[in-house]
């Protein structure tokens, strides 16, 4: 995969070009995500035996996916059995450049709706429809809340 | 060499499907539609089985007294169907297995492709050319 820095900064711009105007911007930032998601878990999963359950493809999301893309494994994983999981990253790399203190936490959400995006474009190629939300509790650490639809 | 190529998508509508052009192209699509049948049962005899390595190759779905109907399930539940003459023995599992493996790699590129809205139907030209080099050369 790419530098991380390269991703990075394409990242930050990004989220700053496309959310000039608020209440559009985060949701074109998800929508870009969604189709990044498809494509990359495509790619990721072409040399992996089936996934047995849900819990099989989080795993995959927790561990390959987000080692590809942000260096390093997701480092919580938490799920009530029910199809909702919570996903904890302590040094979420799209995050660390920002300042550690509660100056920017307002602005976080722009920084995390592609990789929310990208959690539900991975998840929905692999046949599960979810919604994805996340939040940030302390900087650099954020937490993504995935819920699994029923259908 | 195949005589029949389908890609199905997960809701079990066809993304791509190609023959050799004969008289009765109808009869190769039935038989890719009757073989997904066979697919599920396999998929499910599959998740009860208590086997470690799951394979995306499904191997041979049923016999008919031309044809053989091979299938491949990837990991996002598209489906891969390929009708192949009996006569032609010398197809062995690997040969299957390889050709299996460049669609696969082939509808990875079209899947990444950002022109293409996934659940599309495939139009792709490096698509077509890989599946004519799969395809029997018919005079």
């Amino acid at each position: 995969m790419a530098d991380s820095p390269l991703f990075q900064a394409l990242h930050m711009e990004m989220a700053h070009a496309l959310c000039e105007e608020q209440e559009k911007g985060l949701s074109v930032l998800e929508g870009v995500g969604f189709r990044v998601g498809q494509g990359l878990s495509e790619r990721l999963t072409k040399e992996m035996p089936s996934f047995k359950d849900e819990l099989d493809v989080l795993k995959f999301l927790c561990k390959d996916l987000w080692v590809t893309v942000f260096k390093k494994q997701v480092d919580n994983l938490r799920t009530n059995h029910q199809g909702t999981y919570m996903l904890q990253d302590n040094q979420f790399l799209l995050l660390t450049q920002l300042s550690n203190g509660k100056q920017y936490v307002e602005e976080a959400p722009k920084f995390l709706a592609f990789t929310c995006g990208l959690v539900r474009g991975a998840l929905s190629n692999l046949g599960f429809d979810s919604t994805v939300t996340a939040e940030v509790p302390v900087m650099p650490s954020c937490k993504f809340q995935v819920v699994i639809q029923k259908s | 060499m195949a005589v029949c190529i389908a890609v199905i998508a997960k809701e079990n509508y066809p993304l791509y499907i190609r023959s050799i052009p004969t008289e009765n192209e109808l009869k190769f699509h039935y038989t890719v539609h009757t073989s997904l049948d066979v697919v599920d049962e396999k998929i499910s005899a599959m998740g009860k089985a208590l086997v470690d390595q799951r394979e995306l190759y499904l191997g041979l779905l049923y016999p008919t007294e031309d044809y053989k109907v091979y299938g491949y399930m990837t990991n996002s539940k598209v489906k891969f169907v390929m009708v192949v003459d009996s006569s032609n023995t010398a197809l062995r599992d690997n040969e299957i297995r390889s050709m299996f493996r460049k669609l696969h790699n082939s509808y990875t590129d079209v899947m990444c492709n950002p022109f293409y809205n996934p659940g599309d139907c495939i139009h792709s030209r490096a698509f077509d050319n890989m599946v004519t080099s799969m395809m029997m050369q018919v005079c």
